[in-house]
């Protein structure tokens, strides 16, 4: 066993000490926080107001470093330094709102202006600190990529706690911001205060962009709220997992980056959290049974074959040529037609059931077409299979068709 | 603002005569008065009057444009009015909520949310169910109940974007359903729908009128006004005519409210059909 991955383990396994521990379950909490919370920021397609955010937490850091070393002669202390970041960031994010609330500039626009000047102002005053040589600053440039190595047990668990507070408050207001995130204007009819909810998710937003800067950096934290969503959205189409999903693949990815990180220090965290996030969302494209894309190639390429087959036992029974060199495959493949394309016994007789079914079909269609624009399958079923007996009898008996009580008893 | 300037005193005493009686109407479902909303500076009502009457269908009509969508949201106070005074049963608006369900219109919303059927109509007992508190089994099985009401049981676990557009509709009105209202408030809800979807409304809303409930229906179908609903509000910018069907609904009032956009062969033709029914 090469000892990195032995290091990697035992982190893993929370057995590689206190500290270790301590930093692994507050990172899994802070992914589970921002998976959480970008769920709903993901819904109310406000995802890259993170980025505006975390940007702007720069100058904030660095003004809390100074704060700190002329109160206390030591800018070291890592409440300080997030009080700072808070501070500028709400900044930053009341000037997004700001923008789009009185210009005619939307919020992309305004994210970009905001984003960009903020981590400027914040780029001058980390070089002008850097340039004073006090002690201490040189910790400062972890802010920018994150870093777990050396990071104190009391400073992982100010952000276990953070984030703790983070997922209740997501709890807690569930039901609201669902509403807000899907109709909010019937939320507005409802009672509930529109400007006041979301205020409430760019709070608990910054919130997770704020505790989330030691570990994953400003730069990368924006990532902690959009990919754990987006990956957990092939999972369900239901909000109340889509959330939880959402908030476990961003705790497992950010304990599994924590842990990696443990076993190479010298490996930037964020940048590791980001890239296993990366990795998730790729099998969850991937593989989801609901909005995957292999299952849906896979549904898809079965519905072509349905169609195919239907459309060649058709053109036989209407003594038409099979044209198509993917539908002749696919009837010599059942048997229904010989190599040189003759039809055979059971091709005739599938083809008479098919051609019967696509009459009755069509004249239910013309009978209730609004039932047939809900029903999504409609004549690519056995007709027997989908309507109830009493109604294919009576089509069969306006066609002229006899029953076939052999097929139907077994349908 | 510079609306108030320009128009000067004559919105004011219009809202004198026309509107202060119906605000001190407590017996009102829903009395509105003065209403003015503006979209940046182009005003979009302009001084809007009306006062539902109590238990009856009332269809809101008038050309594109002429606020009918706005009438309903700043009735509801989901955007800011420039004046204007609303209320609920005597209440201001913002003590009503709870007498009050809103139907919006099916394209404001993403229907890639998310959500089912069912859920989507649960939310609409959100408000009952309160602040920290969770739908249980019993909000469950009512939200069903409205589905059935309006014939989508058999959807109720799909995703709402699987529904067809006449189906998605049914579960807006179920959803408004869900909130055991006093007064109804419809935008569009028959707007693209299939036929079936609006035999099924027609039917609640006839349903809605026998628990004596109140309803405004922005409606864009003149030819079906005077068979689905009692009273009309002829809307242009400002209320143009509001009563009965039988007495408003005239090729008068609709030639008021929609200049030369109708042919004289059409306001005939419905002016007729208002006959017939009164």
């Amino acid at each position: 066993m090469p000892p990195w991955f032995e290091a990697f383990l035992s982190a893993f396994l929370l057995s590689a000490g206190y500290n270790t521990a301590v930093v692994a379950v507050g990172s899994a909490l802070l992914g589970a926080g921002g998976g959480a919370i970008g769920a709903f920021v993901l819904l109310r397609k406000r995802s890259l107001v993170s980025d505006a955010m975390s940007h702007a937490t720069l100058p904030g850091v660095v003004l809390g470093f100074l704060f700190g070393l002329a109160i206390f002669g030591d800018g070291r202390s890592l409440p300080l330094l997030l009080v700072g970041a808070a501070f500028t960031a709400g900044l930053g994010m009341l000037a997004v709102n700001w923008i789009k609330a009185n210009t005619r500039l939307t919020e992309d626009t305004a994210i970009g202006t905001v984003l960009s000047t903020f981590f400027a102002l914040g780029m001058v005053l980390l070089t002008v600190l850097q340039s004073l040589s006090v002690s201490g600053q040189a910790g400062l440039s972890g802010f920018l990529l994150g870093s777990t190595s050396g990071m104190l047990a009391s400073e992982a668990m100010t952000i276990a706690v953070a984030a703790g507070v983070v997922a209740l408050a997501v709890l807690a207001f569930f039901k609201e911001l669902t509403l807000l995130c899907f109709d909010e204007g019937f939320a507005a009819s409802t009672g509930l205060n529109r400007n006041r909810l979301d205020l409430t998710l760019l709070v608990l937003l910054l919130a997770v962009v704020v505790i989330g800067l030691k570990t994953v950096g400003l730069v990368l934290v924006i990532a902690l709220t959009i990919i754990p969503p987006v990956a957990a959205r092939f999972w369900t189409e239901r909000v109340g997992r889509f959330v939880p999903i959402s908030a476990a693949i961003g705790a497992f990815g950010s304990y599994l980056g924590a842990c990696l990180s443990a076993s190479a220090p010298d490996l930037p965290t964020g940048a590791l959290i980001v890239l296993i996030l990366f990795a998730l969302f790729l099998l969850s494209l991937a593989l989801s049974p609901v909005r995957g894309i292999l299952s849906a190639f896979i549904r898809h390429r079965r519905f072509q074959r349905i169609v195919h087959v239907r459309q060649g036992l058709l053109a036989l029974a209407h003594d038409e040529p099979i044209l198509e060199p993917i539908t002749r495959r696919l009837m010599k493949r059942r048997g229904y037609v010989t190599g040189d394309l003759r039809p055979t016994e059971s091709g005739w007789s599938a083809a008479r059931r098919i051609a019967r079914d696509q009459a009755l079909w069509n004249l239910w269609r013309e009978d209730c077409p609004d039932e047939a624009h809900a029903l999504a399958d409609w004549s690519l079923r056995p007709i027997d299979e989908v309507l109830p007996r009493d109604m294919v009898a009576d089509l069969e008996a306006r066609l002229g068709l006899k029953a076939e009580p052999a097929r139907g008893a077994t349908a | 603002m510079k609306i108030d300037h320009v128009s000067g005193g004559a919105t004011k005493i219009a809202l004198a005569e026309a509107g202060r009686r119906d605000v001190l109407d407590p017996g009102s479902p829903l009395a509105v008065a003065g209403l003015t909303v503006a979209y940046d500076r182009k005003p979009v009502l302009w001084n809007a009057s009306f006062s539902a009457p109590e238990g009856e269908l009332t269809a809101i009509v008038g050309p594109n444009g002429a606020g009918k969508s706005t009438f309903l949201k700043a009735s509801l106070s989901l955007i800011p009015r420039l004046s204007g005074e609303i209320s609920v049963y005597g209440k201001p608006m913002e003590a009503a909520r709870g007498d009050v369900a809103y139907v919006p219109q099916r394209s404001s919303v993403d229907w890639d949310f998310p959500a089912t059927a069912l859920d989507v109509v649960t939310m609409g007992l959100y408000r009952q169910i309160g602040w920290f508190r969770w739908p249980g089994r019993k909000d469950r099985e009512r939200a069903r109940a409205m589905l059935e009401l309006v014939g989508m049981e058999a959807f109720s676990d799909r995703q709402i974007g699987q529904l067809s557009g006449g189906q998605q509709q049914r579960v807006f009105l179920a959803r408004a359903l869900a909130q055991d209202a006093r007064v109804y408030l419809m935008d569009e809800p028959f707007a693209g729908v299939d036929a079936a979807t609006e035999r099924a409304i027609v039917d609640v809303l006839r349903k809605l009128l026998a628990e004596g409930k109140t309803v405004l229906v922005v409606h864009h179908d003149l030819e079906t006004v005077p068979l689905y609903f009692s009273h009309v509000l002829f809307l242009n910018a400002g209320t143009v005519a509001s009563g009965p069907v039988t007495e408003t609904f005239t090729a008068e009032n609709l030639q008021k409210t929609y200049g030369g956009r109708l042919a004289a062969t059409q306001l005939a033709a419905l002016g007729e059909a208002a006959k017939v029914r009164g």
